[in-house]
């Protein structure tokens, strides 16, 4: 006996792909496209003008950057490099040339040639430095010893004098290594001082010490950088005794510190603002101590609000260490625009400012893209 | 009272005795912390193309720096005993003033207000600039008097843009200037036609056209219409360390005339010519007279050569030409008084 309507159960037991999809005019890419693409003459029109732009541009690139562009040169009888098959092409072709020579330059600047491998390998150690702090098996008491040993480990390969290493005075360090060194110790001193600001600004109990704190604050805010870099390095050594000189770069780094400061410390403070009241009364009513309540209770709060801006802040900043180019400092982007000034290579600058980018975009795209994770992670309770 | 007294007089005796172990002072604060410290710490720009730039493996090349690697090698007697300090145009003076660097060789031009105003004096001349003016051939212009109406790229708040607007006015005629600021930028405006002319310090002008490809499509006009002495500049009041560096740059010229070079110079030391011979130290301690080793002009043409083969290696391949900066008796400004 045959059970009418039998054959419909048999169809929702066939393999999958034996089932019927929705038609292509509702679902797929070509049904995406018709419906945010080209829903309309006016959308029609806008997506073909910028699809042919689009087009066009990635095309010139591609002939300008790789199909028109010059690798290597031949090399002239003193043994300098020949640039005259890059002059023959410019406009037309990208001259990569310009960068294979000159890349250790950019990478480490001045150091001297034959010891660029010491802050080779300070680059490494500073990346793995961020690698292991990004991973949460790391977050505990040990890291800080880990930051510590490394960081003497850097300071011992780019100063040298010991083991057997040449002595490398701080005036012939440059490159990446320099971006790194500011950023590093810039974030690493920054940090606690705003929270420690952040703190004493909220203070109720403190008048002297919250009026410091907003002094310090407004007053670093009220100024650009490159005013304070300007004052550390031009104006400091004229209030020091003569014949005390305080390094360049050592200058140049505090006043990042003092400058990064100011603003974090706004930032954390937004995030110890925004918790609900009943968290510090709850804590208070448990019997809590000042800084136990402010360790466990309020500050991961807090921190974990404001990680949006906090990331930005230091995005911000880690672009902000190029102007220590202003002062003479030999960062990645004074060594770049250094080697630009060669006169073999003039005209290269757009290759080299190309190779630079890449190298900014990617330290602040991992710092974007790690942040991200973190809030996804750190978010999780909430979703819950 | 009496006892007093012995016991003073005791220790005068004792400490005269002492002073000569101590190392003998120069009388030059800036030389006795040179030589304390081993080694001369010397302000340069570090971006300027034949002054001072690093080249591919970090050494830093040009005259500027030259000028410098002379002074170390004759007050420490070795050239590669020099820090290199990289100043902007802002704090150059600063970094002088306050002791930062000994001396300063930062193709700064030598006027009367800085040296009457910042408490710094200039020991000598290592370059004679002076603006000049580049055009395009096609243009059909021989000199700076026909300019007249012409558009003129010039970097603002230089000195060019100065001498450019006063020679303009002297000579009543017209130009419309197109600041800016970038070099790279300023180039590419003159290169694409956006200005007539493109006007700076003339050895860069002879830089810039020398690395084109089209190089003989551009002509730099026979007129130089301002005067920029660039050179040595030194701390006022330390007189002793202004004769060393001074009589350095003296030292390479009068190297030059003598015909002594970094290549012959150990056979010149059998040479008979009195002024050779104190030039090199074989005789008239003429070093000790300024406090320093008496082979000082050996070593520093040894180790970096004479002023010729400083510019030759430096601004030759750039394409400029000697011009005003030769020797005086070939014709130049670069004159060395007697070393006697």
């Amino acid at each position: 006996m045959t059970m009418p309507g039998n054959s419909a159960p048999a169809a929702l037991h066939a393999p999958i792909d034996a089932r019927d999809r929705p038609p292509s005019s509702v679902y797929g890419p070509v049904a995406w496209m018709r419906a945010n693409l080209f829903n309309g003459w006016l959308s029609s029109g806008v997506t073909i003008l910028f699809g042919y732009l689009i087009i066009r541009a990635a095309i010139g690139f591609v002939d300008w950057g790789f199909l028109n562009a010059i690798w290597t040169v031949p090399a002239l009888p003193n043994g300098n490099p020949d640039p005259a098959t890059c002059r023959a092409v410019r406009g037309t072709g990208a001259c990569w040339a310009a960068v294979g020579d000159k890349w250790r330059f950019i990478t480490f600047g001045r150091y001297p040639y034959d010891q660029q491998w010491r802050p080779g390998i300070c680059i490494a150690l500073f990346l793995s430095l961020y690698v292991m702090s990004a991973m949460r098996q790391f977050w505990r008491k040990e890291l800080a010893f880990i930051w510590l040993g490394i960081l003497t480990l850097i300071g011992v390969l780019m100063w040298g004098g010991v083991l057997g290493l040449r002595y490398v005075p701080q005036d012939e360090w440059g490159g990446l290594p320099i971006t790194l060194i500011l950023a590093t110790f810039g974030l690493a001193f920054a940090f606690p001082l705003a929270v420690f600001v952040a703190l004493g600004r909220r203070s109720t109990q403190m008048p002297a010490v919250k009026l410091i704190c907003v002094l310090y604050v407004e007053l670093i805010r009220g100024v650009p950088l490159v005013a304070l870099l300007f004052m550390a390095s031009v104006m400091l050594p004229l209030f020091l005794p003569s014949g005390m000189n305080i390094d360049k770069l050592l200058r140049a780094q505090i006043a990042i510190i003092l400058f990064v400061g100011a603003y974090v410390a706004e930032v954390i403070r937004g995030g110890l603002q925004a918790l609900p009241k009943g968290q510090a009364e709850a804590a208070d009513a448990l019997g809590l101590s000042y800084w136990q309540k402010t360790m466990r209770i309020t500050l991961p709060q807090a921190l974990r609000l404001v990680i949006p801006p906090l990331v930005n802040t230091f995005i911000g900043f880690f672009k902000d260490t190029s102007l220590v180019l202003i002062i003479g400092i030999f960062d990645l982007l004074t060594s770049g625009k250094t080697a630009m000034s060669d006169p073999t290579w003039q005209g290269s600058s757009t290759e080299i400012y190309i190779v630079m980018a890449i190298v900014y975009f990617g330290f602040c795209f991992a710092m974007s893209t790690y942040s991200r994770s973190v809030e996804r992670k750190l978010d999780s309770a909430h979703n819950r | 009272m009496m006892r007093l007294t012995l016991t003073g007089g005791m220790m005068a005796t004792a400490l005269l005795a002492a002073a000569p172990t101590y190392a003998q002072p120069s009388g030059s604060a800036t030389l006795d912390a040179v030589k304390a410290r081993g080694m001369v710490i010397c302000g340069i720009a570090g971006a300027v193309p034949g002054f001072s730039l690093p080249d591919s493996q970090g050494v830093m090349r040009g005259i500027d720096a030259d000028s410098c690697r002379n002074v170390a090698a004759a007050a420490l007697g070795d050239a590669t005993k020099i820090k290199f300090t990289a100043l902007t145009t802002t704090n150059r003076f600063t970094a002088l003033q306050s002791g930062e660097v000994d001396l300063l060789v930062r193709s700064t031009t030598w006027t009367l207000g800085r040296e009457a105003n910042l408490g710094l004096e200039f020991a000598g001349i290592n370059y004679y600039d002076g603006t000049g003016f580049l055009v395009k051939k096609s243009l059909g212009v021989k000199g700076a008097k026909e300019m007249d109406g012409a558009t003129i790229c010039v970097q603002p708040g230089t000195s060019t843009e100065l001498a450019i607007s006063d020679y303009f006015r002297q000579s009543k005629m017209k130009f419309t200037p197109i600041l800016i600021q970038d070099l790279a930028e300023i180039q590419s405006a003159f290169l694409s036609g956006r200005c007539d002319s493109y006007s700076t310090d003339s050895s860069a002008l002879a830089t810039f056209r020398a690395t084109q490809p089209n190089k003989d499509d551009f002509v730099l006009l026979p007129d130089i219409i301002s005067k920029e002495p660039l050179g040595y500049v030194v701390r006022k009041g330390d007189d002793k360390w202004f004769d060393i560096v001074r009589w350095t740059y003296f030292a390479t010229v009068a190297a030059e005339e003598y015909g002594i070079d970094s290549k012959n110079v150990d056979e010149k030391l059998k040479d008979t010519n009195p002024d050779v011979r104190r030039l090199l130290g074989l005789e008239g301690d003429m070093g000790k007279a300024l406090a320093i080793d008496n082979k000082w002009a050996y070593n520093v043409v040894k180790q970096v050569g004479n002023f010729g083969e400083t510019w030759d290696r430096n601004i030759t391949v750039l394409g400029v030409p000697r011009g005003i900066n030769n020797i005086w008796n070939k014709g130049g400004l670069h004159y060395a008084p007697p070393i006697r």
